[in-house]
Protein backbone atom coordinates (compact mmCIF):
# COMPACT_ATOMS: atom_id res chain seq x y z
CA UNK A 1 0.00 0.00 0.00
CA UNK A 2 2.79 2.45 0.94
CA UNK A 3 4.45 1.50 -2.31
CA UNK A 4 1.35 2.52 -4.15
CA UNK A 5 1.30 5.93 -2.45
CA UNK A 6 4.99 6.50 -3.07
CA UNK A 7 4.47 5.66 -6.72
CA UNK A 8 1.53 8.00 -6.95
CA UNK A 9 3.49 10.81 -5.34
CA UNK A 10 6.31 10.27 -7.78
CA UNK A 11 3.90 10.36 -10.68
CA UNK A 12 2.43 13.61 -9.41
CA UNK A 13 5.88 15.17 -9.12
CA UNK A 14 6.72 14.19 -12.69
CA UNK A 15 3.40 15.55 -13.89
CA UNK A 16 3.95 18.79 -11.99
CA UNK A 17 7.41 19.43 -13.38
CA UNK A 18 6.31 18.53 -16.90
CA UNK A 19 3.48 21.02 -16.70
CA UNK A 20 5.84 23.70 -15.42
CA UNK A 21 8.63 22.93 -17.86
CA UNK A 22 7.61 25.17 -20.78
CA UNK A 23 7.09 28.20 -18.55
CA UNK A 24 10.27 27.58 -16.59
CA UNK A 25 12.28 27.31 -19.79
CA UNK A 26 10.88 30.60 -21.09
CA UNK A 27 11.35 32.34 -17.76
CA UNK A 28 14.92 31.09 -17.50
CA UNK A 29 15.79 32.25 -21.00
CA UNK A 30 14.08 35.65 -20.85
CA UNK A 31 14.18 36.64 -17.17
CA UNK A 32 16.58 34.60 -15.09
CA UNK A 33 19.48 34.27 -17.51
CA UNK A 34 19.33 37.93 -18.64
CA UNK A 35 19.32 39.08 -15.01
CA UNK A 36 22.43 37.08 -14.23
CA UNK A 37 24.03 38.09 -17.52
CA UNK A 38 23.36 41.74 -16.68
CA UNK A 39 25.45 41.48 -13.53
CA UNK A 40 28.22 39.62 -15.35
CA UNK A 41 28.32 42.06 -18.26
CA UNK A 42 28.52 44.95 -15.81
CA UNK A 43 31.80 43.56 -14.45
CA UNK A 44 33.57 43.45 -17.82
CA UNK A 45 35.02 46.24 -19.90
CA UNK A 46 33.59 47.36 -23.19
CA UNK A 47 35.34 45.31 -25.83
CA UNK A 48 36.43 46.86 -29.09
CA UNK A 49 37.81 45.22 -32.17
CA UNK A 50 41.39 45.85 -31.02
CA UNK A 51 41.10 45.25 -27.31
CA UNK A 52 38.81 42.43 -26.26
CA UNK A 53 36.69 42.99 -23.16
CA UNK A 54 38.28 42.00 -19.88
CA UNK A 55 37.26 41.60 -16.28
CA UNK A 56 37.46 44.93 -14.48
CA UNK A 57 35.46 44.36 -11.31
CA UNK A 58 33.39 47.32 -10.22
CA UNK A 59 35.06 49.77 -12.60
CA UNK A 60 31.85 50.27 -14.61
CA UNK A 61 29.97 51.11 -11.46
CA UNK A 62 32.61 53.68 -10.55
CA UNK A 63 32.35 55.17 -14.01
CA UNK A 64 28.58 55.26 -13.61
CA UNK A 65 28.70 56.96 -10.22
CA UNK A 66 31.19 59.52 -11.55
CA UNK A 67 28.93 60.32 -14.48
CA UNK A 68 26.88 63.47 -13.73
CA UNK A 69 24.47 62.35 -16.44
CA UNK A 70 23.59 59.30 -14.38
CA UNK A 71 22.80 61.36 -11.30
CA UNK A 72 20.74 63.73 -13.39
CA UNK A 73 18.54 60.93 -14.73
CA UNK A 74 18.23 59.46 -11.23
CA UNK A 75 17.11 62.86 -9.97
CA UNK A 76 14.71 63.20 -12.91
CA UNK A 77 13.28 59.77 -12.29
CA UNK A 78 12.74 60.49 -8.60
CA UNK A 79 10.99 63.70 -9.56
CA UNK A 80 8.93 61.80 -12.14
CA UNK A 81 7.88 59.25 -9.51
CA UNK A 82 7.32 61.92 -6.87
CA UNK A 83 5.00 63.92 -9.11
CA UNK A 84 3.12 61.26 -11.04
CA UNK A 85 2.44 58.77 -8.25
CA UNK A 86 0.67 60.93 -5.66
CA UNK A 87 -1.23 62.95 -8.26
CA UNK A 88 -2.44 59.99 -10.26
CA UNK A 89 -3.43 58.06 -7.13
CA UNK A 90 -5.26 61.09 -5.75
CA UNK A 91 -7.06 61.65 -9.03
CA UNK A 92 -7.84 57.94 -9.33
CA UNK A 93 -9.47 58.01 -5.91
CA UNK A 94 -11.57 61.07 -6.77
CA UNK A 95 -12.56 59.51 -10.10
CA UNK A 96 -13.56 56.25 -8.44
CA UNK A 97 -15.65 58.00 -5.78
CA UNK A 98 -17.38 60.03 -8.47
CA UNK A 99 -17.84 57.15 -10.86
CA UNK A 100 -19.30 55.10 -8.04
CA UNK A 101 -21.74 57.71 -6.72
CA UNK A 102 -25.11 58.63 -8.15
CA UNK A 103 -23.98 61.56 -10.22
CA UNK A 104 -25.67 62.42 -13.51
CA UNK A 105 -23.91 61.17 -16.66
CA UNK A 106 -22.06 58.55 -14.69
CA UNK A 107 -21.54 56.27 -17.69
CA UNK A 108 -19.97 59.05 -19.73
CA UNK A 109 -17.77 60.10 -16.83
CA UNK A 110 -16.52 56.57 -16.28
CA UNK A 111 -15.78 56.00 -19.96
CA UNK A 112 -13.98 59.33 -20.24
CA UNK A 113 -11.74 58.57 -17.28
CA UNK A 114 -10.87 55.10 -18.48
CA UNK A 115 -10.35 55.76 -22.20
CA UNK A 116 -6.69 56.91 -22.02
CA UNK A 117 -5.82 53.55 -20.49
CA UNK A 118 -6.56 51.66 -23.69
CA UNK A 119 -4.47 53.99 -25.85
CA UNK A 120 -0.82 53.27 -26.63
CA UNK A 121 1.62 55.61 -24.93
CA UNK A 122 2.93 56.53 -28.38
CA UNK A 123 -0.52 57.63 -29.50
CA UNK A 124 -1.04 59.51 -26.24
CA UNK A 125 2.19 61.39 -26.85
CA UNK A 126 1.03 62.31 -30.35
CA UNK A 127 -2.26 63.61 -28.98
CA UNK A 128 -0.48 65.75 -26.41
CA UNK A 129 1.97 67.08 -28.98
CA UNK A 130 -0.95 69.11 -30.17
CA UNK A 131 -1.24 70.74 -26.76
CA UNK A 132 2.41 71.47 -26.29
CA UNK A 133 3.65 72.68 -29.70
CA UNK A 134 5.16 76.15 -29.24
CA UNK A 135 3.67 78.30 -31.99
CA UNK A 136 0.12 77.02 -32.13
CA UNK A 137 -0.27 74.53 -29.29
CA UNK A 138 -3.58 74.60 -27.49
CA UNK A 139 -2.06 75.47 -24.13
CA UNK A 140 -0.45 78.57 -25.59
CA UNK A 141 -3.62 79.60 -27.39
CA UNK A 142 -5.49 79.40 -24.10
CA UNK A 143 -2.62 81.31 -22.46
CA UNK A 144 -2.68 83.97 -25.18
CA UNK A 145 -6.39 84.42 -24.59
CA UNK A 146 -5.55 85.42 -21.03
CA UNK A 147 -2.61 87.52 -22.20
CA UNK A 148 0.18 85.12 -21.25
CA UNK A 149 3.34 84.81 -23.31
CA UNK A 150 3.76 81.63 -25.34
CA UNK A 151 5.79 78.95 -23.62
CA UNK A 152 7.83 76.30 -25.36
CA UNK A 153 6.67 73.58 -23.00
CA UNK A 154 8.81 70.78 -24.39
CA UNK A 155 11.75 72.96 -25.38
CA UNK A 156 12.90 74.38 -22.06
CA UNK A 157 14.43 72.46 -19.17
CA UNK A 158 12.13 73.95 -16.54
CA UNK A 159 8.92 72.63 -18.08
CA UNK A 160 9.86 69.59 -20.20
CA UNK A 161 9.74 67.04 -17.40
CA UNK A 162 6.46 68.46 -16.13
CA UNK A 163 5.00 68.05 -19.60
CA UNK A 164 6.12 64.41 -19.56
CA UNK A 165 4.57 63.90 -16.12
CA UNK A 166 1.22 65.27 -17.24
CA UNK A 167 0.94 62.71 -20.04
CA UNK A 168 1.79 59.89 -17.61
CA UNK A 169 -0.79 61.05 -15.10
CA UNK A 170 -3.38 61.32 -17.84
CA UNK A 171 -2.62 57.76 -18.88
CA UNK A 172 -2.40 56.22 -15.40
CA UNK A 173 -5.17 57.78 -13.32
CA UNK A 174 -8.04 56.04 -15.12
CA UNK A 175 -6.26 52.71 -14.83
CA UNK A 176 -5.83 53.04 -11.08
CA UNK A 177 -9.44 54.19 -10.78
CA UNK A 178 -10.52 50.72 -11.82
CA UNK A 179 -8.87 49.14 -8.79
CA UNK A 180 -10.49 51.66 -6.45
CA UNK A 181 -13.84 51.06 -8.12
CA UNK A 182 -13.48 47.34 -7.52
CA UNK A 183 -12.64 47.92 -3.86
CA UNK A 184 -15.50 50.39 -3.39
CA UNK A 185 -17.98 47.83 -4.62
CA UNK A 186 -16.92 45.38 -1.93
CA UNK A 187 -17.74 47.79 0.91
CA UNK A 188 -20.95 46.48 2.52
CA UNK A 189 -23.87 48.92 2.20
CA UNK A 190 -24.84 48.55 5.88
CA UNK A 191 -21.81 50.64 6.79
CA UNK A 192 -23.31 53.51 4.84
CA UNK A 193 -26.69 52.95 6.51
CA UNK A 194 -25.13 52.82 9.95
CA UNK A 195 -23.27 56.05 9.25
CA UNK A 196 -26.50 57.67 8.07
CA UNK A 197 -28.34 56.62 11.22
CA UNK A 198 -25.55 58.05 13.34
CA UNK A 199 -25.96 61.26 11.38
CA UNK A 200 -22.46 61.23 9.96
CA UNK A 201 -21.93 63.53 7.01
CA UNK A 202 -20.90 62.13 3.67
CA UNK A 203 -17.45 63.63 4.09
CA UNK A 204 -17.02 61.98 7.51
CA UNK A 205 -18.21 58.67 6.10
CA UNK A 206 -15.71 58.91 3.26
CA UNK A 207 -12.83 59.92 5.47
CA UNK A 208 -13.40 57.64 8.45
CA UNK A 209 -14.82 54.54 6.80
CA UNK A 210 -14.15 54.43 3.06
CA UNK A 211 -10.55 55.62 2.99
CA UNK A 212 -9.29 53.22 5.69
CA UNK A 213 -11.01 50.34 3.91
CA UNK A 214 -9.24 51.32 0.71
CA UNK A 215 -5.78 51.16 2.26
CA UNK A 216 -4.82 47.69 0.91
CA UNK A 217 -5.89 48.80 -2.57
CA UNK A 218 -3.81 51.94 -2.24
CA UNK A 219 -0.82 49.83 -1.34
CA UNK A 220 -1.35 47.59 -4.35
CA UNK A 221 -1.69 50.61 -6.62
CA UNK A 222 1.38 52.21 -5.09
CA UNK A 223 3.54 49.22 -5.98
CA UNK A 224 2.18 49.27 -9.53
CA UNK A 225 2.76 52.99 -9.78
CA UNK A 226 6.35 52.62 -8.60
CA UNK A 227 7.01 49.98 -11.24
CA UNK A 228 5.37 52.19 -13.85
CA UNK A 229 7.61 55.11 -12.94
CA UNK A 230 10.51 53.00 -14.19
CA UNK A 231 8.68 51.47 -17.12
CA UNK A 232 6.60 54.23 -18.70
CA UNK A 233 9.03 56.06 -20.97
CA UNK A 234 7.56 55.53 -24.45
CA UNK A 235 6.32 59.11 -24.70
CA UNK A 236 9.87 60.42 -24.29
CA UNK A 237 10.64 59.07 -27.75
CA UNK A 238 7.95 61.28 -29.27
CA UNK A 239 7.87 64.35 -27.07
CA UNK A 240 11.38 65.25 -25.93
CA UNK A 241 13.87 62.44 -26.55
CA UNK A 242 15.10 63.24 -23.07
CA UNK A 243 15.95 66.83 -23.89
CA UNK A 244 16.49 69.70 -23.73
CA UNK A 245 19.94 69.13 -22.23
CA UNK A 246 18.80 65.88 -20.59
CA UNK A 247 16.27 67.70 -18.41
CA UNK A 248 13.53 65.13 -19.09
CA UNK A 249 15.64 62.00 -19.46
CA UNK A 250 14.63 59.00 -17.34
CA UNK A 251 16.70 55.99 -16.31
CA UNK A 252 15.29 53.43 -18.71
CA UNK A 253 15.69 55.84 -21.62
CA UNK A 254 19.28 56.46 -20.55
CA UNK A 255 19.89 52.72 -20.46
CA UNK A 256 18.38 52.35 -23.92
CA UNK A 257 20.57 55.17 -25.19
CA UNK A 258 23.74 53.64 -23.79
CA UNK A 259 22.99 50.18 -25.12
CA UNK A 260 21.51 50.96 -28.52
CA UNK A 261 22.74 54.43 -29.48
CA UNK A 262 26.25 54.55 -27.94
CA UNK A 263 26.74 50.76 -27.96
CA UNK A 264 28.17 50.93 -24.45
CA UNK A 265 26.71 47.70 -23.14
CA UNK A 266 28.70 47.40 -19.88
CA UNK A 267 27.58 50.82 -18.61
CA UNK A 268 24.00 50.04 -19.60
CA UNK A 269 24.32 46.72 -17.76
CA UNK A 270 25.63 48.42 -14.62
CA UNK A 271 22.65 50.78 -14.64
CA UNK A 272 20.27 47.90 -15.31
CA UNK A 273 21.73 46.08 -12.32
CA UNK A 274 21.00 49.11 -10.15
CA UNK A 275 17.40 49.23 -11.36
CA UNK A 276 17.03 45.49 -10.75
CA UNK A 277 18.34 45.95 -7.21
CA UNK A 278 15.79 48.68 -6.51
CA UNK A 279 12.97 46.58 -7.97
CA UNK A 280 14.19 43.61 -5.92
CA UNK A 281 13.93 45.61 -2.70
CA UNK A 282 10.47 46.70 -3.76
CA UNK A 283 9.48 43.08 -4.41
CA UNK A 284 10.78 41.98 -1.02
CA UNK A 285 8.88 44.76 0.71
CA UNK A 286 5.70 43.84 -1.06
CA UNK A 287 6.00 40.17 -0.22
CA UNK A 288 6.53 41.00 3.45
CA UNK A 289 3.59 43.40 3.62
CA UNK A 290 1.26 41.23 1.57
CA UNK A 291 2.25 38.03 3.29
CA UNK A 292 1.01 39.53 6.54
CA UNK A 293 -2.35 39.96 4.89
CA UNK A 294 -2.25 36.39 3.61
CA UNK A 295 -3.18 37.71 0.22
CA UNK A 296 -2.05 34.69 -1.75
CA UNK A 297 -3.84 32.09 0.39
CA UNK B 1 -25.68 72.09 -3.23
CA UNK B 2 -22.28 70.49 -2.68
CA UNK B 3 -23.57 67.54 -4.68
CA UNK B 4 -24.11 69.80 -7.66
CA UNK B 5 -20.61 71.23 -7.37
CA UNK B 6 -19.20 67.75 -7.18
CA UNK B 7 -21.16 66.65 -10.23
CA UNK B 8 -19.88 69.68 -12.11
CA UNK B 9 -16.32 68.88 -11.11
CA UNK B 10 -16.66 65.24 -12.10
CA UNK B 11 -18.01 66.16 -15.51
CA UNK B 12 -15.43 68.91 -16.00
CA UNK B 13 -12.66 66.44 -15.27
CA UNK B 14 -14.23 63.95 -17.67
CA UNK B 15 -14.31 66.55 -20.44
CA UNK B 16 -10.73 67.55 -19.69
CA UNK B 17 -9.75 63.88 -19.80
CA UNK B 18 -11.07 63.18 -23.27
CA UNK B 19 -10.23 66.58 -24.73
CA UNK B 20 -6.85 65.49 -26.17
CA UNK B 21 -8.67 62.76 -28.04
CA UNK B 22 -11.42 65.10 -29.21
CA UNK B 23 -8.93 67.73 -30.42
CA UNK B 24 -6.96 65.14 -32.35
CA UNK B 25 -10.16 63.82 -33.86
CA UNK B 26 -11.19 67.31 -34.89
CA UNK B 27 -7.75 68.16 -36.24
CA UNK B 28 -7.61 64.97 -38.27
CA UNK B 29 -10.60 66.09 -40.31
CA UNK B 30 -9.40 69.63 -40.99
CA UNK B 31 -6.46 71.02 -42.91
CA UNK B 32 -3.62 72.11 -40.72
CA UNK B 33 -4.09 75.88 -40.82
CA UNK B 34 -7.79 75.55 -39.96
CA UNK B 35 -6.95 73.12 -37.20
CA UNK B 36 -4.32 75.21 -35.45
CA UNK B 37 -6.38 78.40 -35.70
CA UNK B 38 -9.54 76.72 -34.45
CA UNK B 39 -11.75 77.80 -37.30
CA UNK B 40 -14.79 75.97 -36.08
CA UNK B 41 -16.69 76.50 -39.29
CA UNK B 42 -13.88 75.25 -41.51
CA UNK B 43 -14.77 72.55 -44.03
CA UNK B 44 -14.14 68.91 -43.23
CA UNK B 45 -11.55 67.05 -45.25
CA UNK B 46 -10.25 63.54 -45.61
CA UNK B 47 -6.96 64.66 -47.13
CA UNK B 48 -5.03 64.07 -43.92
CA UNK B 49 -6.09 60.46 -43.88
CA UNK B 50 -5.16 60.05 -47.52
CA UNK B 51 -1.71 61.57 -46.98
CA UNK B 52 -1.13 59.59 -43.81
CA UNK B 53 -2.26 56.35 -45.39
CA UNK B 54 0.09 56.80 -48.35
CA UNK B 55 2.99 57.76 -46.08
CA UNK B 56 3.64 54.36 -44.51
CA UNK B 57 2.79 50.68 -45.03
CA UNK B 58 -0.02 50.78 -42.48
CA UNK B 59 -1.71 47.64 -43.72
CA UNK B 60 1.49 45.75 -43.08
CA UNK B 61 1.82 47.31 -39.61
CA UNK B 62 -1.76 46.38 -38.79
CA UNK B 63 -1.15 42.84 -39.94
CA UNK B 64 2.07 42.64 -37.88
CA UNK B 65 0.38 43.92 -34.74
CA UNK B 66 -2.53 41.56 -35.26
CA UNK B 67 -0.25 38.55 -35.75
CA UNK B 68 1.94 39.60 -32.84
CA UNK B 69 -0.95 39.97 -30.43
CA UNK B 70 -2.37 36.61 -31.53
CA UNK B 71 0.97 34.88 -31.20
CA UNK B 72 1.54 36.23 -27.69
CA UNK B 73 -1.98 35.32 -26.63
CA UNK B 74 -1.64 31.73 -27.82
CA UNK B 75 1.72 31.43 -26.10
CA UNK B 76 0.46 32.93 -22.86
CA UNK B 77 -2.68 30.81 -22.79
CA UNK B 78 -0.75 27.61 -23.32
CA UNK B 79 2.12 28.28 -20.93
CA UNK B 80 0.12 29.94 -18.17
CA UNK B 81 -2.63 27.31 -18.26
CA UNK B 82 -0.14 24.48 -17.81
CA UNK B 83 1.89 26.24 -15.14
CA UNK B 84 -1.12 27.68 -13.32
CA UNK B 85 -2.66 24.21 -13.19
CA UNK B 86 0.53 22.71 -11.80
CA UNK B 87 0.74 25.37 -9.11
CA UNK B 88 -2.93 25.11 -8.19
CA UNK B 89 -3.82 21.44 -8.32
CA UNK B 90 -0.76 19.23 -8.56
CA UNK B 91 0.92 18.56 -5.24
CA UNK B 92 4.68 18.05 -5.34
CA UNK B 93 7.83 18.97 -3.49
CA UNK B 94 9.44 22.29 -4.26
CA UNK B 95 6.29 23.70 -5.80
CA UNK B 96 5.88 26.67 -3.49
CA UNK B 97 9.54 27.70 -3.74
CA UNK B 98 9.33 27.74 -7.52
CA UNK B 99 6.10 29.72 -7.30
CA UNK B 100 7.78 32.50 -5.33
CA UNK B 101 10.61 32.55 -7.87
CA UNK B 102 8.08 32.89 -10.66
CA UNK B 103 6.35 35.76 -8.87
CA UNK B 104 9.66 37.63 -8.82
CA UNK B 105 9.19 38.16 -12.53
CA UNK B 106 6.38 40.55 -11.68
CA UNK B 107 9.19 42.90 -10.74
CA UNK B 108 11.92 41.91 -13.19
CA UNK B 109 10.15 43.44 -16.13
CA UNK B 110 11.08 42.50 -19.68
CA UNK B 111 11.35 46.26 -20.27
CA UNK B 112 14.21 46.60 -17.81
CA UNK B 113 16.14 43.68 -19.27
CA UNK B 114 16.25 45.08 -22.80
CA UNK B 115 20.04 45.01 -23.00
CA UNK B 116 20.57 41.34 -22.26
CA UNK B 117 17.27 40.19 -23.75
CA UNK B 118 18.45 41.66 -27.01
CA UNK B 119 21.54 39.48 -26.85
CA UNK B 120 19.46 36.42 -26.03
CA UNK B 121 17.11 37.16 -28.92
CA UNK B 122 20.11 37.68 -31.21
CA UNK B 123 21.75 34.42 -30.26
CA UNK B 124 18.47 32.58 -30.89
CA UNK B 125 18.18 34.25 -34.29
CA UNK B 126 15.00 36.05 -33.27
CA UNK B 127 15.98 39.62 -34.19
CA UNK B 128 13.45 41.20 -36.51
CA UNK B 129 10.93 38.39 -36.11
CA UNK B 130 7.50 38.41 -34.50
CA UNK B 131 8.61 35.56 -32.28
CA UNK B 132 11.45 37.76 -31.06
CA UNK B 133 9.01 40.50 -30.01
CA UNK B 134 6.64 38.07 -28.36
CA UNK B 135 8.83 35.47 -26.68
CA UNK B 136 9.86 37.42 -23.54
CA UNK B 137 6.21 37.99 -22.67
CA UNK B 138 4.84 34.48 -23.09
CA UNK B 139 5.65 32.96 -19.70
CA UNK B 140 4.05 35.81 -17.83
CA UNK B 141 4.18 35.60 -14.03
CA UNK B 142 1.01 37.64 -13.96
CA UNK B 143 -0.79 35.14 -16.19
CA UNK B 144 0.47 32.15 -14.23
CA UNK B 145 -0.68 33.76 -11.00
CA UNK B 146 -4.06 34.61 -12.48
CA UNK B 147 -4.66 31.08 -13.77
CA UNK B 148 -3.50 29.55 -10.49
CA UNK B 149 -5.99 31.63 -8.51
CA UNK B 150 -8.78 30.70 -10.90
CA UNK B 151 -8.01 26.96 -10.94
CA UNK B 152 -7.83 26.94 -7.15
CA UNK B 153 -11.47 27.94 -6.93
CA UNK B 154 -12.68 25.06 -9.14
CA UNK B 155 -14.51 22.52 -6.94
CA UNK B 156 -12.43 19.42 -6.31
CA UNK B 157 -15.42 17.07 -6.85
CA UNK B 158 -15.53 17.87 -10.55
CA UNK B 159 -11.87 16.96 -10.77
CA UNK B 160 -12.36 13.67 -8.94
CA UNK B 161 -15.45 12.76 -10.91
CA UNK B 162 -13.56 13.24 -14.15
CA UNK B 163 -10.69 11.09 -12.92
CA UNK B 164 -13.06 8.29 -11.94
CA UNK B 165 -14.45 8.46 -15.46
CA UNK B 166 -10.91 7.73 -16.59
CA UNK B 167 -9.57 11.15 -17.57
CA UNK B 168 -5.81 11.69 -17.61
CA UNK B 169 -4.30 14.72 -15.90
CA UNK B 170 -4.26 16.66 -19.16
CA UNK B 171 -7.78 15.42 -19.87
CA UNK B 172 -9.01 16.80 -16.57
CA UNK B 173 -7.31 20.11 -17.25
CA UNK B 174 -8.86 20.35 -20.71
CA UNK B 175 -12.36 19.07 -19.85
CA UNK B 176 -12.88 20.49 -16.36
CA UNK B 177 -10.57 23.36 -15.52
CA UNK B 178 -10.30 25.18 -18.84
CA UNK B 179 -14.06 25.42 -19.37
CA UNK B 180 -14.55 26.55 -15.78
CA UNK B 181 -12.01 29.34 -16.25
CA UNK B 182 -13.64 30.84 -19.33
CA UNK B 183 -14.34 34.28 -17.78
CA UNK B 184 -10.73 34.54 -16.63
CA UNK B 185 -9.50 33.70 -20.11
CA UNK B 186 -11.66 36.43 -21.56
CA UNK B 187 -10.38 38.93 -19.01
CA UNK B 188 -6.80 37.90 -19.54
CA UNK B 189 -7.19 38.09 -23.31
CA UNK B 190 -8.50 41.65 -23.17
CA UNK B 191 -5.73 42.80 -20.85
CA UNK B 192 -3.07 41.03 -22.90
CA UNK B 193 -4.34 42.33 -26.24
CA UNK B 194 -4.51 45.93 -25.10
CA UNK B 195 -1.08 45.68 -23.46
CA UNK B 196 0.69 44.25 -26.47
CA UNK B 197 -1.20 46.26 -29.07
CA UNK B 198 0.28 49.25 -27.23
CA UNK B 199 3.76 47.99 -26.44
CA UNK B 200 6.58 50.03 -27.91
CA UNK B 201 10.09 49.89 -26.45
CA UNK B 202 10.94 46.22 -26.93
CA UNK B 203 9.41 46.02 -30.44
CA UNK B 204 11.38 49.15 -31.33
CA UNK B 205 14.61 47.46 -30.29
CA UNK B 206 14.00 44.06 -31.84
CA UNK B 207 12.59 45.08 -35.21
CA UNK B 208 14.48 46.74 -38.00
CA UNK B 209 12.30 46.35 -41.06
CA UNK B 210 8.77 47.09 -42.13
CA UNK B 211 7.98 43.41 -42.48
CA UNK B 212 7.89 42.96 -38.69
CA UNK B 213 7.31 46.43 -37.24
CA UNK B 214 4.10 46.75 -35.25
CA UNK B 215 1.82 49.80 -35.41
CA UNK B 216 3.32 51.64 -32.43
CA UNK B 217 6.82 51.56 -33.90
CA UNK B 218 5.48 52.47 -37.33
CA UNK B 219 3.58 55.41 -35.91
CA UNK B 220 6.62 56.72 -34.05
CA UNK B 221 8.71 56.59 -37.23
CA UNK B 222 5.97 58.17 -39.29
CA UNK B 223 5.55 61.08 -36.87
CA UNK B 224 9.27 61.74 -36.49
CA UNK B 225 10.17 65.40 -37.16
CA UNK B 226 12.56 64.38 -39.96
CA UNK B 227 9.53 63.14 -41.81
CA UNK B 228 8.13 66.65 -42.01
CA UNK B 229 4.47 65.74 -41.58
CA UNK B 230 2.20 68.33 -40.01
CA UNK B 231 0.15 67.96 -36.89
CA UNK B 232 -3.12 67.28 -38.71
CA UNK B 233 -1.57 64.37 -40.57
CA UNK B 234 -0.05 62.99 -37.37
CA UNK B 235 -3.47 63.26 -35.78
CA UNK B 236 -5.03 61.39 -38.67
CA UNK B 237 -2.44 58.63 -38.45
CA UNK B 238 -2.89 58.39 -34.69
CA UNK B 239 -6.66 58.21 -34.94
CA UNK B 240 -6.36 55.55 -37.63
CA UNK B 241 -4.07 53.51 -35.48
CA UNK B 242 -6.10 53.62 -32.29
CA UNK B 243 -9.47 53.27 -34.01
CA UNK B 244 -9.78 49.46 -33.86
CA UNK B 245 -8.92 49.24 -30.19
CA UNK B 246 -10.96 52.30 -29.29
CA UNK B 247 -14.07 51.11 -31.14
CA UNK B 248 -13.65 47.70 -29.57
CA UNK B 249 -13.36 49.33 -26.19
CA UNK B 250 -16.45 51.47 -26.63
CA UNK B 251 -18.53 48.48 -27.75
CA UNK B 252 -17.26 46.03 -25.13
CA UNK B 253 -16.71 48.64 -22.46
CA UNK B 254 -18.38 46.68 -19.70
CA UNK B 255 -16.28 43.58 -20.42
CA UNK B 256 -13.15 45.68 -20.72
CA UNK B 257 -13.58 47.30 -17.33
CA UNK B 258 -14.61 43.98 -15.86
CA UNK B 259 -11.51 42.39 -17.38
CA UNK B 260 -9.17 44.89 -15.81
CA UNK B 261 -11.02 44.43 -12.53
CA UNK B 262 -10.70 40.66 -12.56
CA UNK B 263 -7.08 40.89 -13.54
CA UNK B 264 -6.29 43.47 -10.91
CA UNK B 265 -8.17 42.01 -7.98
CA UNK B 266 -6.78 38.54 -8.31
Amino acid sequence: MTDHFALQRQRRAINGWLLLAPSLVMLSVFALYPSVATVITSLWSRGTRRSPSEFIGLENYRYMFDDPGFWLVVKNNLFYAGVTIPISIGLALAMALWANSKLPARGFVRTAYFTPTVLPMIAAANLWLFFYTPSFGILNQIGAFFGADPVNWLGQPSTALWAICVVTIWKEAGFFMIFYLAALQTIPPDLKEAADIEGASRWTYTRRIVLPLLMPTTLFILVNALINSVKLIDHLFILTKGGPSDSSKLILYYIWEHAFAYFDRPTAAAMTAMVLAVLGVLAALQFIVFDKRAHYR
Amino acid sequence: MSRKIEAAMAIALAILWISPLLFAFWAAFHNVSDAVNFRLAAPLTLDNFRTAWDGAPWLRYFLNTFLLVTLILIGQFTLCTLAGFAFAQVDFKGRDTVFVLVLLQLFILPEVLIVENYRVAASLGLIDTLMGIGAPYMASAFGIFLMRQTFKSVPKDLDEAARIEGCTTLGVLWRVYVPAARPTYLAYALVSISTHWNNFLWPLIVTNSDTTRPLTVGLSLFGAPENGVDISIISAATIMMIAPLLIGFLIFQRQFVQAFLTAGVK
